[in-house]
C-alpha cells in the first residue's frame, strides 16, 4: 500500500488486490481541508478499521467511497471502477455492490423493519412477496432479530436499531461492506455481538469492510488493517505495527485509551 | 478590488449553481412522476396525509370565511338597496380570490410545513442517503409521490372550502338575516360562469398546489442536517410559500382576468 502524509513506515506493501483505493484525494468541506492528498488501499475480503480523532474524516472517507461525495481532486477506484466522474445513476450501478451501516441506522421511520429490509428485494428484484419475506425473516434472524418485523424503528434499542440496519446493509450480498460507527454508544454486550456479526460476515461471505471506530479493543481484536486519519492523510498498517509505532499522535491516541487501574489500598493488618 | 471582484463571482456562480440545482430537482420529480415504478400506494398514503387530514380544518375555515362574507356583504349591501345581489357577491369574491387563495394559504400552514419538516428529518437521519445507498433515487421514492399528492389534492381542497363557505354565507344571508334563499341560489347561479370563474379557480389551485409542492420538497431536501436546518426548513416553507402564492395570484388575475 502506498501512504502519503505522516509515514510511521508501517504497512507499507507492494502491488495488492485493493478492492477501494483512493488515490491523492483532496477535499475541502465548508472552508476546512479534510484531506490533503490522502492516498490509502483497501484490500479483497479483510477488515480495515479507520481510526483518528473526531473530524479527522473517517465519516467523511466512508461516504467518499460510496460516491455520497465527490473529492475536489484525486481519484477513487471502488470494485475496479473510478467513481468521481461518474453521474447520479452511474453510481447506483456501482452502489449495488456496496452496503452500508450509517451511524444511527437510517432505517425509514415510516416502515417496519421488514419493510426496510425487504426494501432493495422489492426495489431490484424480482422475487415474489413469499420469497422476499422468507429471505427478510433468514436475514433478521441472523442478526438476532427474528421476532422483531412488524415494530418500528422508534421501538428498537440502539443495539438492535444497528443490527436491523446490518441485516438491511447485506440483504443484496454486497462485496464491500461499509460501518460508520457500528459501536458508538453500545454497551459492551452489543459492542461484542455486532463486532461477531461483523467478522462472521467477512469469514464467511468474503466481504471487504471499511470500519469508522473509536473502539480501539474491537478494532484491534478485529482488524486486519488499521488506517490512522491523521493530519489530512492516512497512516495504515497491520494493528501490532501500529501498536508499535513511534509515530507521536498514533501513541498519543493509543495512550488515551490505555486503563490505568488505581493500585489497591495496602490493608493493615490487625494487630 | 480584485477580493471583491472574487467575492462577486463566488456569489454569482453559487446563485447559478442554485438555479442549477433547482431545475434539476423540478426535472428529477417531473420524471419520476410519469416513469415507472407508479408508485400508487405511497402517493394514496401522501394523499390522506395531505388531504384527510386536512379537511377539518379546510372545512370549519370555509364555513366561518362564508359566514363572515355573508354578514359583511350584507350589511355593505344593503346601503345600496342591492342585499339581493349577496348570492353574486358572496359566490364571485369565494370562486374567483378567496377559495384558492385562502385553501392554499391553509395547506401550506398545515401540510406544506410538515411535509418540508419531514424531509428535512430525513436528510437529517441520514434516510435519504439510505436509499441513495440502495441505488434507490429519493426523490423518485419520497419526493415525487408527496408533490403530485400535493397536486391533486390542492383544487379537491378548494372546491370543499368553496362549498363550505357558500353553505356559511347560505346561513347568514338566509336563515339569520331572512333573505329568500331561492334569491341567494339564483344570484349566485346566475352571476358564476363555468369558463371563467370555475376554470380560474381550478388554474389558481392548480399553480398553487404546484407552488407548495416545490417550495416544501424543495426546502426539505436542502436542509441542513441538523435540527436547526429541520426548523429553518419548515419556516422557510411557510413564508415562502405564503408570498409566492399572493404573488402567483396577482400575476394570474393580471395576466388572465380570472
Amino acid at each position: 500500500m502506498a501512504t502519503r502524509g505522516p509515514d510511521t513506515g508501517a504497512g507499507q506493501a507492494g502491488a495488492r488486490d485493493d478492492r477501494v483505493r483512493l488515490e491523492d484525494v483532496q477535499l475541502t468541506l465548508g472552508g476546512r481541508s479534510v484531506f490533503r492528498r490522502l492516498t490509502c488501499g483497501f484490500p479483497r475480503g479483510r477488515i480495515s478499521v479507520l481510526m483518528g480523532g473526531s473530524g479527522a474524516g473517517k465519516s467523511t472517507l466512508l461516504r467518499l467511497v460510496a460516491g455520497l461525495l465527490r473529492p475536489d481532486t484525486g481519484s477513487i477506484q471502488v470494485a475496479g471502477e473510478e467513481i468521481t466522474k461518474l453521474s447520479e445513476r452511474q453510481l447506483y450501478r456501482v452502489r449495488d455492490r456496496i452496503g452500508m451501516l450509517f451511524q444511527g441506522g437510517a432505517l425509514l421511520d415510516s416502515m417496519t423493519v421488514f419493510d426496510n429490509v425487504a426494501l432493495p428485494l422489492r426495489e431490484h428484484t424480482e422475487l415474489s412477496e413469499r420469497d422476499v419475506a422468507a429471505e427478510v425473516t433468514r436475514r433478521l434472524a441472523a442478526v438476532g432479530l427474528a421476532d422483531t418485523g412488524k415494530l418500528m424503528p422508534r421501538q428498537l434499542s440502539g443495539g438492535m436499531m444497528r443490527r436491523a440496519a446490518l441485516a438491511r446493509a447485506i440483504v443484496m450480498d454486497p462485496e464491500i461492506l461499509l460501518c460508520d460507527e457500528p459501536f458508538s454508544g453500545l454497551d459492551p454486550l452489543n459492542v461484542r455481538r455486532i463486532e461477531t456479526l461483523l467478522q462472521e460476515l467477512n469469514a464467511r461471505l468474503g466481504l471487504t469492510l471499511l470500519v469508522t471506530s473509536h473502539h480501539l479493543p474491537s478494532s484491534l481484536r478485529m482488524a486486519d488493517q488499521l488506517v490512522f486519519l491523521i493530519d489530512g492523510g492516512a497512516v495504515p498498517g497491520a494493528p501490532q505495527d501500529l501498536l508499535r509505532s513511534r509515530d507521536e499522535r498514533i501513541r498519543e491516541f493509543l495512550e488515551a485509551e490505555r486503563i490505568d487501574f488505581p493500585a489497591p489500598a495496602v490493608a493493615q493488618a490487625p494487630r | 478590488m480584485t477580493r471583491q471582484l472574487r467575492a462577486l463571482g463566488l456569489r454569482t456562480l453559487t446563485s447559478v449553481g442554485h438555479l442549477g440545482g433547482i431545475a434539476t430537482f423540478v426535472g428529477d420529480i417531473a420524471r419520476h412522476t410519469v416513469r415507472p415504478p407508479l408508485r400508487f400506494r405511497r402517493l394514496l398514503g401522501e394523499i390522506f396525509d395531505i388531504g384527510v387530514l386536512s379537511l377539518v380544518i379546510v372545512c370549519l375555515s370555509g364555513l366561518t370565511v362564508g359566514a363572515v362574507l355573508g354578514l359583511q356583504g350584507y350589511t355593505t349591501l344593503s346601503r345600496f338597496g342591492a342585499e339581493n345581489s349577496l348570492g353574486a357577491v358572496v359566490g364571485l369574491v369565494l370562486v374567483r380570490e378567496l377559495g384558492p387563495v385562502l385553501t392554499a394559504l391553509l395547506v401550506t400552514g398545515r401540510a406544506g410545513s410538515a411535509m418540508a419538516a419531514e424531509i428535512a428529518s430525513m436528510v437529517t437521519t441520514e434516510q435519504l442517503d439510505g436509499l441513495r445507498m440502495m441505488s434507490v433515487h429519493p426523490v423518485d421514492f419520497v419526493i415525487a409521490p408527496k408533490a403530485l399528492a400535493m397536486l391533486i389534492v390542492m383544487p379537491l381542497l378548494n372546491a370543499l372550502f368553496i362549498v363550505f363557505a357558500f353553505f356559511g354565507g347560505y346561513l347568514i344571508g338566509v336563515k339569520l338575516l331572512g333573505l329568500d334563499g331561492g334569491v341567494y341560489l339564483t344570484s349566485m347561479e346566475e352571476s358564476i360562469t363555468f369558463s371563467d370563474d370555475v376554470g380560474g379557480t381550478l388554474v389558481k389551485s392548480l399553480v398553487f398546489g404546484a407552488l407548495v409542492a416545490f417550495i416544501a420538497t424543495y426546502r426539505g431536501y436542502i436542509a441542513e442536517p441538523t435540527s436547526a436546518g429541520v426548523s429553518a426548513a419548515t419556516t422557510q416553507t411557510v413564508v415562502i410559500a405564503s408570498v409566492a402564492i399572493l404573488l402567483f395570484d396577482y400575476v394570474i388575475t393580471a395576466l388572465w382576468g380570472v
